[in-house]
């Protein structure tokens, strides 16, 4: 049954990748760029990765799609044909493709039980995480605890791309007077949003507090709010939002996640550990690897949230500016 | 028993979905293609996610289970009023309204 | 276990065909119904595929997908606004 399942997701997929080359109207691409991460979600949930499935769905489907459409409303919906001829490229990559594929023929087989990889680290975090750390869901003990240093890296670097958009787009500006821009005449919407919204921000705090048992954790969380501060952004109008959230505090907030992920690593080096060694926050060591790792997905989900909310302010002042002009 | 009439309710959902979609390609104009997708999207969801409730203890699960359903039943109408009313506003004509132009620019 | 097997597989082609929609659509909005009528579908696909087996985790993805396929939807619909409005802008210049 997994593999009829499987097999026909696959399938979808080629299809989908297939039309998005060569389909030159971007709005389609667009959205077969949402129902691309659709299907790979659900081929990840048939592969029982339910946190990367999570992550896919909330960021694939939701912030990525919102932010293209926003980059089309300041480009154009027409993709230019490219007036060279493309054998040349076509050969090239032809040929590098095989000689790659005839390089990891060497390799063990994929998934193989016997692979090193499933040898020596695998075991290693299974036999041994109940009783050093004591969480339910494995993938947060080692995404938080055994490879934390990895996922300060990644909450570095999306702080860093926060800080690339910001440089090259810049925040709008907090308005004094109020201009109502968003969807008017739109009651039915207005009136949902504002039943659903707080909705979402509740299940997001569920997602990041519940990450150690279930799915989840603080990059989802992160997304999952500022996903509902987006739809409030786009129903109520962009000025209404930044006077809820402003541009100021997103950047105070996601400098402030940052630093709670790396002061906890300070503080365990000031107890006299390594750095990021969590045992040391408490008497207990397995109370302080809890303690650790609620205090970093807590500076995950406020980075990634600060960052997610800050790229689409920047994105959606710069259509608010060409639309008021 | 409870098995039997999970199963029922699964086996409708499935065909008023099945219905749906088929429906999206048989009918003649976007208006009535939109209210064949969002009404078999309601009474499908209503129906498959009843019939996993019936399966499941009374227990964390059938909470999100009914968190699901009343969900999709706020968003799945509101976004589908929504995308009519929008494509109204983009001018997109019914199917009445396209043959009667023709009428009057052959008259 | 036989049931959820066969209403998986009738989910599958809602979501092929709601997929063929979008690919083979006359106007834009025919593309937006197809992408709605996927979303919903997948959601209610993960919330079989987790009782198929076994899991009932899954239900956070199913709820994470109601809400991304609904906001997609809005930002969508806030993006056709955007761009009629260039529209009746042009249609004034000209």
């Amino acid at each position: 049954m997994t593999e009829i399942i499987d097999l026909v997701l696959l399938a979808m997929l080629a299809i989908t990748a297939l039309s998005v080359i060569f389909i030159k109207d971007l709005f389609t691409v667009v959205m077969l760029f949402g129902i691309y991460s659709f299907l790979s979600a659900l081929i990840f949930v048939n592969l029982d990765a339910v946190d990367v499935a999570f992550t896919e769905a909330s960021v694939g489907a939701g912030i990525s799609t919102v932010l293209m459409l926003g980059t089309l409303a300041l480009t154009g919906r027409e993709e230019k044909s490219s007036s060279r001829k493309t054998t040349l490229p076509l050969l090239v990559v032809c040929v590098t493709g095989a000689a790659l594929i005839y390089g990891t023929l060497d390799m063990p087989p994929f998934g193989d039980p016997n692979n090193p990889a499933q040898q020596h680290v695998a075991p290693r975090y299974i036999n041994d995480s109940p009783r050093e750390i004591g969480l339910p869901n494995m993938v947060t003990s080692v995404l938080a605890s055994y490879r934390g240093f990895d996922t300060l890296g990644e909450t570095a670097v999306v702080f860093a791309a926060a800080i690339g958009v910001l440089s090259l787009l810049g925040l709008p500006k907090q308005d004094r007077t109020v201009i109502q821009s968003g969807l008017k005449s739109h009651l039915v919407l207005r009136v949902v949003a504002k039943m659903i919204i707080p909705l979402i921000l509740l299940f997001a705090l569920y997602v990041q507090f519940h990450g150690d048992y279930g799915p989840g954790g603080g990059f989802q969380a992160g997304v999952i709010a500022a996903a509902a501060l987006i739809l409030y952004a786009l129903v109520f109008g962009l000025p209404v939002a930044t006077h809820v959230v402003p541009p100021k505090v997103l950047k105070i907030l996601a400098a402030l996640g940052v630093l709670i992920y790396a002061g906890t690593g300070v503080v365990s080096l000031f107890l006299s550990a390594n750095f990021l060694d969590y045992s040391v926050l408490a008497s207990n060591p397995v109370a302080g690897q809890h303690i650790g790792i609620i205090a970093i997905e807590l500076g995950v989900g406020i980075t990634v949230f600060a960052a997610m909310l800050s790229i689409f302010y920047a994105f959606a002042g710069q259509a608010e500016r060409k639309n008021i002009q | 028993m409870l098995e039997i009439i999970s199963s029922a309710l699964l086996i409708l959902g499935a065909f008023f979905s099945l219905t749906g979609a088929v429906g999206l390609f048989k009918f003649p104009d976007f208006f009535t293609r939109v209210h064949a997708a969002s009404v078999t999207d309601s009474i499908a969801t209503i129906l498959i996610i009843l019939g996993l409730m019936l399966r499941s203890d009374f227990d964390l699960v059938l909470v999100k289970l009914l968190f699901i359903l009343v969900f999709m039943l706020l968003t799945g109408p509101a976004a589908a009023h929504a995308l009519a009313k929008s494509a109204r506003h983009g001018g997109l004509l019914t199917l009445a309204e396209t043959r009667g132009n023709k009428k009057e620019s052959d008259d | 276990m036989l049931i959820l097997a066969a209403t998986c597989i009738a989910m599958l082609s809602v979501m092929a065909l709601a997929l063929a929609r979008a690919l083979k659509a006359d106007t834009a909005y025919d593309r937006i119904l197809g992408v709605n009528m996927f979303g919903t579908k997948t959601a209610l696909f993960i919330a079989l595929l987790g009782f198929l087996n076994g899991r009932p985790d899954f239900l956070d993805i199913a709820i994470v997908y109601a809400l991304i396929n609904f906001i997609g939807m809005i930002a969508v619909l806030r993006f056709f606004e955007y761009t009629a409005v260039d529209d009746d802008q042009n249609q004034k210049e000209q």
